[in-house]
């Protein structure tokens, strides 16, 4: 069987940061593996290990040429190989919404087939939340949104899943595959990569395609969200903030505990 | 074409906050664009909800029998045959769990654009949209374009409905029966039970990514030692399984109200500030002098918690 993860190079911001017009200053910027993409890669990984049979985990990514040192780190995890589409149209947009997202992933879904996508739950950056569900939509796959809990073994045709909804509540669904199951953090300990794995990932194949590739044009990925503004939100604070050092600042703090009455004896 | 249509939530019998709150924003939409505001109710005792939905802001409220519980296909379905009815200018959801289930589903079957997680929508020949990136570092406004969209809106962002209202009541002809079973929803378990009830608690002392690590963890015990506090966390403590669920304080895990608050090292992300606001007072420790967390603290402390929490448990011992 086959299963596809799509991963996400984002930016972690500093603390301090400027905005450049669209978009945060590049300086302020650290790039990672989205949060929720590394729980994807690990729980497909799982199930590729606890596999008697063989399992293909391929690693789907809409990014430029940078983040193959990222999508290299899922690859050093046990992705067996990754598509990577990146065109100049993609890189037009000031925000790639989930129509352009999902015509994209439609597309390599397409090609490889998978019978199982993992999505991470949203990307840290864009947050939109929406590009695994759309995308089963499309493909006419099964899905669930917000998996924090993943009983599968490869081969089956249902999966069971806890979709974690708010207040602490989990919800148990069986979900008929082909299946796209939105992954949220928690799911599994991700893994660090290897020496070894590190190594092996520099041999694996990253695949580059461009819209022609998959048969799309630019028109496809030109969506209906344009970003017209970004900027810092107006802090509301009106918190009463102790300066000094860390004893001088303890005493006022240890002050308002006591005045509050809740520190024990 | 200057509708607004608002899809309420509810679970496991009863109506969530969001759906009050959307028909707030669903009105503000509404008057903005000179249409109507309808809100649809699927699934559970549909009459029940209406009656409770009822409120002046809402012209019309639709009712779909189908089931008990949410489901995303029979959802899906209903919205889109709701939509295709009423031809409203802007479908507005919650950006919920089950929202996200089934809202990108809805947008892509209709050939919608759809934006997300909305704190803000206004509406002057094209509607722009304001949402967050980067964690809630920035936010931005996004026009969309066109003159049909789906939204979500995210939950705490618009004062919730009130007051009894006059909207007509219809009962939505659906076929609940020809929806798709391939996703089937077996139960629900209330998870996050344990030895320690935080939401008992009257002194929480919650501590954040800013640990680091886990064996800094005796350091903010010591602190619960030393003080009689109780020990919570957000959420990527619980995640890395450093702490068990049942510490957990947001979204998804427990709303807590006690008389104080002492959040260290947490940066205050909207989900886990749902779970804490209630608190009487609130006080933080953290580097970041913009950590949003400072927007609803009443006392702070910027610098770092390796020497500030140190200091404090001396003045206890």
């Amino acid at each position: 069987m086959k299963v596809l993860v799509t991963v996400k190079e984002v930016a972690a911001v500093e603390d301090d940061f400027e905005i450049d017009g669209l978009s945060i200053d590049d300086r302020y910027l650290e790039y990672d593996l989205n949060e929720w993409d590394d729980y994807a890669v690990e729980a497909a990984v799982q199930i590729a290990e606890a596999a008697d049979e063989d399992v293909e985990v391929v690693a789907a990514t809409i990014g430029p040429e940078r983040s193959e040192e990222t999508i290299r780190m899922a690859l050093a995890k046990g992705a067996d190989r990754a598509v990577r589409v990146w065109d100049d149209a993609i890189a037009d947009q000031t925000l790639l919404d989930v129509n352009a997202k999902a015509s994209v992933f439609e597309q390599v879904v397409a090609e490889e087939e998978p019978d199982l996508v993992l999505t991470g739950v949203q990307a840290a950056d864009d947050a939109l939340g929406a590009t695994g569900v759309a995308l089963a939509n499309r493909v006419g796959y099964q899905w669930a949104a917000v998996v924090n809990d993943l009983d599968y073994a490869a081969g089956d045709d249902v999966a069971t899943v806890r979709r974690e909804l708010e207040g602490g509540v989990e919800e148990i669904t069986e979900v008929d595959l082909p299946a796209v199951l939105s992954i949220q953090t928690g799911i599994n300990e991700p893994r660090y990569a290897s020496l070894r794995g590190i190594r092996q990932a520099q041999q694996k194949e990253i695949a580059p395609h461009d819209l022609s590739d998959l048969g799309l044009d630019a028109e496809t990925v030109d969506g209906a969200l344009e970003l017209t503004d970004m900027y810092e939100p107006e802090s509301e604070s009106d918190a009463t903030i102790f300066e000094g050092g860390a004893e001088e600042t303890a005493t006022e703090l240890a002050n308002v505990l006591r005045d509050k009455g809740v520190v024990g004896e | 074409m200057s509708d607004v249509l608002f899809v309420a939530e509810h679970r496991r019998g009863d109506l969530r906050d969001v759906s009050y709150e959307g028909i707030t924003a669903g009105r503000e939409l509404a008057d903005a664009l000179g249409g109507d505001l309808h809100v649809a109710v699927i699934s559970g005792s549909v009459e029940a909800f209406a009656e409770s939905l009822n409120t002046p802001a809402v012209d019309a409220i639709h009712t779909v029998e189908a089931g008990e519980e949410f489901d995303h296909d029979t959802y899906a379905a209903a919205t889109e045959a709701l939509h295709a009815e009423l031809d409203p200018a802007a479908l507005l959801l919650p950006n919920s769990v089950n929202g996200l289930d089934y809202a990108p589903a809805v947008a892509d079957s209709l050939g919608l654009p759809y934006a997300s997680d909305a704190v803000d929508v206004a509406y002057d020949d094209g509607l722009t949209v304001t949402r967050e990136m980067y964690g809630s570092k920035v936010e931005t406004t996004v026009d969309v374009a066109g003159d049909q969209f789906v939204v979500s809106i995210r939950s705490g962002e618009w004062p919730a409905a009130s007051g009894a209202g006059e909207a007509s009541l219809e009962a939505f002809e659906f076929d609940a029966d020809s929806v798709d079973d391939g996703a089937r929803v077996q139960g629900y378990e209330e998870v996050g039970s344990g030895d320690v009830d935080i939401s008992e608690a009257d002194f929480l002392v919650s501590i954040g990514r800013g640990i680091e690590e886990e064996e800094n963890l005796d350091l903010i015990r010591d602190l619960c030692d030393a003080t009689g506090a109780t020990l919570s966390s957000s959420r990527p403590i619980v995640d890395n399984g450093w702490l068990p669920k049942n510490r957990q304080v947001g979204q998804s895990g427990k709303q807590v109200t006690p008389d104080v608050y002492l959040a260290i090292g947490i940066s205050g992300a909207v989900q886990h500030v749902a779970g804490m606001k209630g608190a009487e007072t609130i006080i933080a420790i953290n580097t970041d002098p913009n950590a949003p967390i400072f927007d609803i603290a009443d006392y702070g402390i910027v610098g770092d918690l390796f020497d500030v929490v140190p200091a404090l448990i001396e003045e206890f011992e």
